[in-house]
């Protein structure tokens, strides 16, 4: 029986599928992240304990200290699994596009990092007493995981085969992650003093062209990183 | 000045397998020798004309001299790491290691230019914006600059296989390098920087170009073209001799594996 190679889209879908179904069955990774995600929260609460003042204030560096963390930890580790596993080595051998596999994997690292984000978001709303009602923070918290999944994704492909794994990562992500970090934190800060968005169209712009820019790169860049 | 043997001796690869000895040719070890002593000398033909020739300026006083070594550096720095993109390209087309040595030297060589950039920048910022370091659209830049080739040095060195390591090293140098494009586009396209647009015109933010003399005052125009080519000279010939040490170290490592086996 002869089976039809699927479409890039199909690849692209099922692959992200699959991971869905694993991470469902064992909930190791969300549950870590997640975690992980509310404990920093709780650091934070307390280091700024006294000082409510500075609490509102500090509201978008807590969430995007806390995602780029966790996103970098929950990344490390999904990519480390499939390696070890052998999963990357068999998709690898499978009849679909190297970046049909990327865009899989994409969709995936943004859905985790994005649910961490609602899940500190969450978190801060109860304890930080923050209003989040403004559609211009998921917004942000949007595109600005996006950015920084499709770079966790790429690079995270070549941490795995480094000596030092677990500082390795961070080392060669948190640079290219901070012009995000820079942009999300700006904007995020306008919108919770309820400026108008052309306060912070600038800032939100510098997150689309980011994401631009990061999605292309990888795009022509993944097939060299994950040949072999 | 271009340093046109600036990539010559890397196409001598001394072959890895058997560690053969492979000799320069002696016309390109006297060309580099000729440019290393001409960029020694022009080392302080470049100061003279920072400290002497120049002139004062009329607002900045003493402290506007940074500028000519500052923007310079930068240069001779993206120079460098635009070499860093070819050899990555060229690597990544050929998969010849030759391409390897020369992106990690360049690396080597341009991050302590920009770091002289960001020295004599944070120095100058003192007196004149009244503090070393602000979160400036370009400043930022800088920053994520410097750690992004700090962190490529990194990532070479936690791969162990070669071919692995140049490969992810290559895309590391070309992702990396939209920071150093970032860097010289963001005061010229957009108004809410602060840092100066010294040369050339910038597009959106004419007022970001300032009164400096260095566009109108024949001297200071004229010491900071020698000062930008002494630093673009000054940073092909040290890859260049980058490159040489890292194509010995490989002859090494030949070496020793032929007496391992």
């Amino acid at each position: 029986m002869i089976v039809k190679p699927p479409s890039f889209f199909q690849a692209m879908v099922r692959i992200a599928a699959k991971d869905l179904r694993a991470e469902m069955r064992s909930r190791s990774l969300i549950s870590a992240m997640a975690l992980f995600g509310v404990l920093t929260v709780m650091i934070f609460y307390y280091t700024l304990e006294g000082r409510p003042d500075l609490r509102a204030e500090a509201l978008p560096a807590v969430l995007w200290v806390t995602v780029i963390f966790a996103g970098t930890q929950g990344l490390g580790r999904s990519l480390s699994q499939e390696h070890d596993r052998g999963t990357l080595d068999a998709l690898l051998l499978a009849p679909i596009s190297r970046s049909a596999l990327f865009f899989g994997k994409l969709i995936v690292a943004w859905l985790f990092t994005l649910t961490v984000g609602v899940i500190v978001s969450g978190t801060m709303l109860i304890l930080f007493n923050a209003n989040l009602s403004n559609l211009g923070w998921w917004l942000m918290l949007l595109i600005g995981t996006l950015g920084f999944a499709t770079m966790g994704t790429l690079l995270g492909s070549m941490a795995i085969h480094a000596r030092a794994r677990e500082t390795t990562l961070p080392i060669i992500v948190l640079p290219i992650a901070l012009p995000i970090v820079i942009g999300a934190v700006n904007a995020c800060g306008a919108i919770l003093e309820g400026k108008a968005f052309s306060e912070w169209s600038t800032w939100a712009g510098l997150l689309a062209s980011l994401d631009v820019i990061f999605l292309a790169l990888s795009f022509l860049l993944f097939d060299y990183v994950v040949e072999e | 000045m271009a340093v046109v043997g600036g990539t010559a001796p890397i196409s001598t690869t001394p072959s890895s397998s058997t560690g053969e000895v492979v000799e320069y040719a002696q016309w390109r070890s006297r060309l580099l020798w000729y440019l290393t002593t001409c960029t020694g000398l022009g080392a302080l033909v470049m100061l003279w004309m920072v400290l002497f020739y120049a002139g004062t300026d009329a607002t900045q006083g003493h402290v506007q001299r940074i500028f000519y070594i500052h923007i310079s550096a930068y240069s001779g720095g993206s120079v460098v790491f635009f070499v860093t993109v070819l050899a990555g390209v060229m690597y990544l087309i050929t998969r010849n290691l030759k391409w390897d040595r020369l992106a990690v030297s360049s690396v080597e060589v341009g991050l302590p230019l920009m770091t002289v950039c960001l020295v004599t920048g944070a120095a100058w910022a003192r007196p004149i914006w009244n503090t070393w370091w602000t979160a400036d659209p370009r400043l930022n830049g800088m920053a994520v600059m410097w750690l992004l080739y700090a962190a490529y040095l990194t990532l070479r060195g936690a791969v162990e296989n070669p071919d692995r390591r140049a490969r992810f090293a290559a895309v590391y140098g070309i992702l990396a390098f939209i920071s150093v494009v970032y860097v010289f586009l963001i005061p010229r396209v957009r108004t809410d920087t602060m840092h100066p647009v010294v040369i050339g015109p910038s597009v959106s933010n004419p007022a970001a170009e300032g009164g400096f003399e260095v566009r109108v005052e024949d001297r200071m125009g004229a010491t900071m073209g020698v000062a930008m080519i002494w630093w673009c000279t000054a940073a092909l010939v040290l890859l260049w001799h980058r490159v040489r040490l890292e194509n010995l170290a490989e002859r090494v490592r030949a070496f020793k594996a032929r007496l391992t086996n």
